[in-house]
């Protein structure tokens, strides 16, 4: 086990250098540079910043020099927010982007396994029906409609929960984050465990454990319900990272302090190294989250075998 | 209180809110005054060297103070300097600094002032707004690494006392101190911390309010400055800044009471705002110009005639009254009416003419110049994305249709559409310009050949040119600003730009807040706001 985790943290060093590498040359391509602006700069202004950034060097050097960096920890300044590192940046944002994240995730864990094996065990009844018209309902309806009416109805109508702000990470300034991050995830968790529950349900091993004569609960709780995780573990991996490395959405709408708009504002200013910074950060997430989903794999299904 | 009350009904998770929600307003009840802004920004930097964005002004302005500074009118008024004298050929600035110290009790000097003016100017800063200082003698030169920075034209002849000597008259230039690339910095401490010095626990500022806490992507807080040399007259003790920019969002926020002040909205909210927060939502005339540069260097648009067709087609009104919505003005000239040191803007001969006999004057300018029904018009209008751009280009597409004219719409990210700007990549875009300072040069100045790459439309008339070189060399207001009369007047005759509307400020302010005044330039120092509890 401990040397397939080795083995698996080796391998990624060379797929992180080519997600780097076609990083850094994509952002390049695309037209406009991070200085051009309303007011566009005179030539030898533009000259002077270009150099001030080393940009005025030739690509490849560039792309040496930037990986040189990277190489003693060092992901260069933010073109944009000048007075900070993109290093400052990603690290001071990480945590609030990882706090509502982690707090949605669980919460679409619970809900949606919740749902999903509740409708199950009720297949073609009104109440799974019920279930999964929700459900639909809250994949259908974007994050960008549900925010802002959660904030008017509970916000400014109720008066119950602020309407935006962080509030220096005050809980009650958190629950509408984590509530309209979770919804699609919730609803999408919960058709996922329903369908693969209703497939387990109708399977052999199943049918042979209530011949044994075993209670529901047990039937249901230990075989079904472990089988039928299987997928949304494997959903859960990269949609972990996705939720915990911050919404563009949900960050904006509730002014959550994360990492989630340096990816969008950074590729919009052309902040190259914002851009690389959250990439090569989004990137080892998703390794690390993917091994972990492969761990919890092998726990759940003993067909898997680690090696 | 209405909160406790409706919580009442909402059980027990709602009466932990309400503890909680209970404590935060006492906790901030004491004393203490607090304004809260929605500013519209993350600023990119809080080094007025770094800034240029309305929101960082919001911020810097309050913490730093130039020779001169914005009043609670808008108005330029002594800062800094609490007197000065000009010499008689209008070149010449002698200040007399006011006693006055940076927040950690060092004395603010002249030579602080050099020293800021210099650093803005080196090649090796790498300041994108330096070029505002080429008023300054050997400004241009110092920032092209041309000339050492001793050459400047800045310099302190004692503790107290600074002279500027300037490469022409500008009567604008006591304004154009108030700008944030004139602010002085603080020479011990930058020196000292080098670009570390703007951190909160290293900088100092010689402003009402000095920085408190920066948390990015949450709120910069602002805190009120004892060492101020008015610091008795400043009201509000906490400025919070927040940073989003989600208009609708903030507006929510605003309408919960979780902010003072937004410093935008948007404009298709217009009508609920006038219905539902009349006396909250201020709309206020703003120094800026909404435009389209035309390609003046690629056929056909070098053609006059086409030009001014293509301006004459267009229904400001309509644009302005049905697509906007938010007060602003059709704009007839490239300089804003109101602008000060200038007259009335000169116009377009059209402005007097129907929208009928304009469209009528346009079809026929457009057949002179060899486009009709069978040879027409074809070609690309720009614009970076954004939903006003975009209902603005829709309907001046139509408008044009009109006339025959076949116009494709293509909207770009704002750094591809600047890029293809520069780059002179375009035929007809949407541009718009916000003055720095309050002064027609400001505007007209787009159009000089010498102004390069922000003379998006590459407009290279001798006339013109010549006006404005003159101009720039009269020291004699009057004169001054007949010249430039005269040489907007070319410009609007010759159509290199087609002017659309002038700007409107929209803020929401609180009733409680109180000194807040409409401005041309949209300024607003909080350092004369005040709360009424």
């Amino acid at each position: 086990m401990f040397r397939y985790v080795f083995r698996r943290l080796i391998s990624a060093v060379p797929t992180l250098l080519i997600i780097v590498t076609i990083a850094f040359f994509m952002m390049r391509v695309a037209p406009g540079g991070p200085f051009d602006q309303e007011r566009n700069l005179p030539p030898e202004i533009e000259a002077n910043v270009l150099k001030a950034y080393g940009l005025d060097k030739p690509l490849v050097e560039q792309y040496l020099d930037y990986v040189g960096g990277l190489l003693r920890g060092d992901f260069g300044p933010s073109f944009e927010f000048r007075d900070f590192t993109v290093r400052d940046l990603i690290f001071g944002g990480f945590p609030a982007s990882l706090q509502i994240g982690s707090m949605a995730l669980l919460l679409a864990i619970v809900f949606g396994v919740g749902f999903g094996a509740f409708a199950a065990l009720r297949q073609n009844s009104r109440a799974d029906y019920a279930v999964m018209t929700l459900a639909m309902t809250g994949i259908a309806i974007p994050n960008f409609v549900m925010a802002p009416v959660l904030t008017l109805v509970l916000g400014v109508y109720l008066s119950l929960l602020p309407v935006a702000g962080w509030g220096d990470g005050a809980w009650v300034n958190k629950i509408l984050p984590v509530v309209a991050l979770a919804l699609p995830q919730v609803a999408y968790i919960s058709r996922l465990t329903r369908g693969s529950m209703v497939e387990v349900l109708n399977s052999n091993y199943i049918r042979t454990a209530r011949a044994k004569g075993l209670r529901e609960s047990i039937v249901v709780n230990r075989h079904a319900l472990k089988g039928a995780l299987l997928p949304v573990v494997s959903y859960l991996g990269p949609a972990a990272a996705a939720v915990v490395t911050g919404s563009v959405v949900i960050e904006t709408i509730f002014e959550v302090p994360g990492i989630g708009r340096y990816f969008v504002l950074g590729a919009l200013n052309r902040d190259y190294p914002l851009v690389m910074g959250t990439v090569i950060f989004y990137a080892m997430l998703i390794i690390a989250l993917n091994l972990v989903v492969d761990l919890i794999y092998a726990w759940l299904d003993p067909k898997v075998r680690l090696e | 209180m209405n909160i406790m009350r409706k919580l009442r009904r909402h059980g027990a998770l709602a009466g932990t809110i309400a503890a909680v929600a209970l404590a935060t307003t006492l906790g901030s009840a004491q004393a203490e005054t607090v304004l809260r802004v929605g500013n519209m920004g993350e600023p990119a930097s809080l080094d007025p060297h770094y800034v240029s964005g309305t929101w960082e002004n919001r911020i810097v302005g309050d913490m730093f103070l130039g020779l001169t500074t914005e009043g609670p009118d808008g108005k330029t008024v002594p800062g800094a300097a609490e007197s000065w004298t000009v010499s008689d050929d209008g070149l010449v600035y002698t200040f007399k600094l006011r006693d006055h110290v940076w927040s950690d009790g060092t004395p603010v000097t002249a030579g602080d002032f050099v020293f800021a003016m210099r650093r803005i100017l080196l090649p090796a800063t790498a300041a994108e707004y330096a070029s505002l200082l080429y008023t300054i003698k050997g400004a241009e030169a110092v920032n092209t690494g041309k000339a050492a920075p001793e050459t400047l034209g800045v310099r302190a002849i004692d503790a107290r006392t600074l002279e500027i000597t300037l490469a022409g008259p500008a009567p604008f230039f006591l304004g154009q101190l108030t700008h944030y690339t004139a602010y002085p910095v603080p020479r011990h401490v930058v020196e000292k911390h080098g670009k570390e010095w703007i951190k909160k626990e290293n900088i100092v500022s010689n402003g009402a309010y000095v920085l408190d806490e920066w948390v990015p992507n949450s709120h910069i807080k602002l805190a009120k400055n004892p060492k101020f040399y008015n610091a008795a007259s400043v009201s509000i003790d906490t400025v919070i800044l927040y940073p989003q920019e989600d208009r609708t969002a903030v507006q929510r926020r605003f309408r919960a009471g979780e902010i003072d002040v937004a410093t935008d909205f948007a404009s298709d909210q217009i009508d609920w705002l006038k219905a539902n927060l009349p006396n909250e939502t201020r709309i206020a005339p703003y120094l800026g110009i909404y435009y389209y540069p035309i390609n003046t260097s690629k056929p056909p648009f070098d053609d006059k005639r086409v030009r001014q067709a293509l301006s004459m087609a267009i229904d400001r009104e309509t644009i302005v009254d049905k697509v906007m919505k938010t007060g602003e003005l059709a704009a007839y000239s490239f300089v804003p009416p109101g602008t000060l040191n200038y007259g009335e803007p000169s116009y377009t001969s059209f402005k007097g003419m129907s929208q009928a006999d304009r469209v009528a004057r346009a079809k026929a300018l457009l057949g002179e110049a060899g486009f009709g029904p069978d040879k027409p018009l074809k070609f690309q209008l720009k614009y970076n994305t954004s939903e006003n751009h975009k209902r603005i280009a829709v309907a001046v597409a139509a408008m044009w249709k009109k006339l025959g004219i076949d116009v494709e719409l293509y909207n770009s990210e704002v750094k591809v559409h600047y890029a293809d700007l520069k780059q002179g990549k375009f035929d007809v875009a949407r541009a718009g310009w916000i003055a720095d300072y309050n002064d027609p040069q400001n505007f007209l100045y787009l159009l000089e050949t010498r102004t390069g790459v922000n003379n998006y439309g590459r407009y290279s008339v001798k006339a013109f040119d010549e006006l404005m070189d003159k101009a720039s060399l009269t020291a004699d207001l009057e004169a001054r600003a007949e010249l430039l009369a005269r040489a907007e007047a070319i410009a609007m005759e010759d159509q290199p730009i087609i002017p659309i509307y002038y700007y409107v400020s929209k803020n929401l302010v609180a009733g409680h807040v109180k000194g807040w005044q409409d401005t041309v330039n949209d300024i607003h120092r909080w350092r004369y706001l005040s709360i009424e509890k």
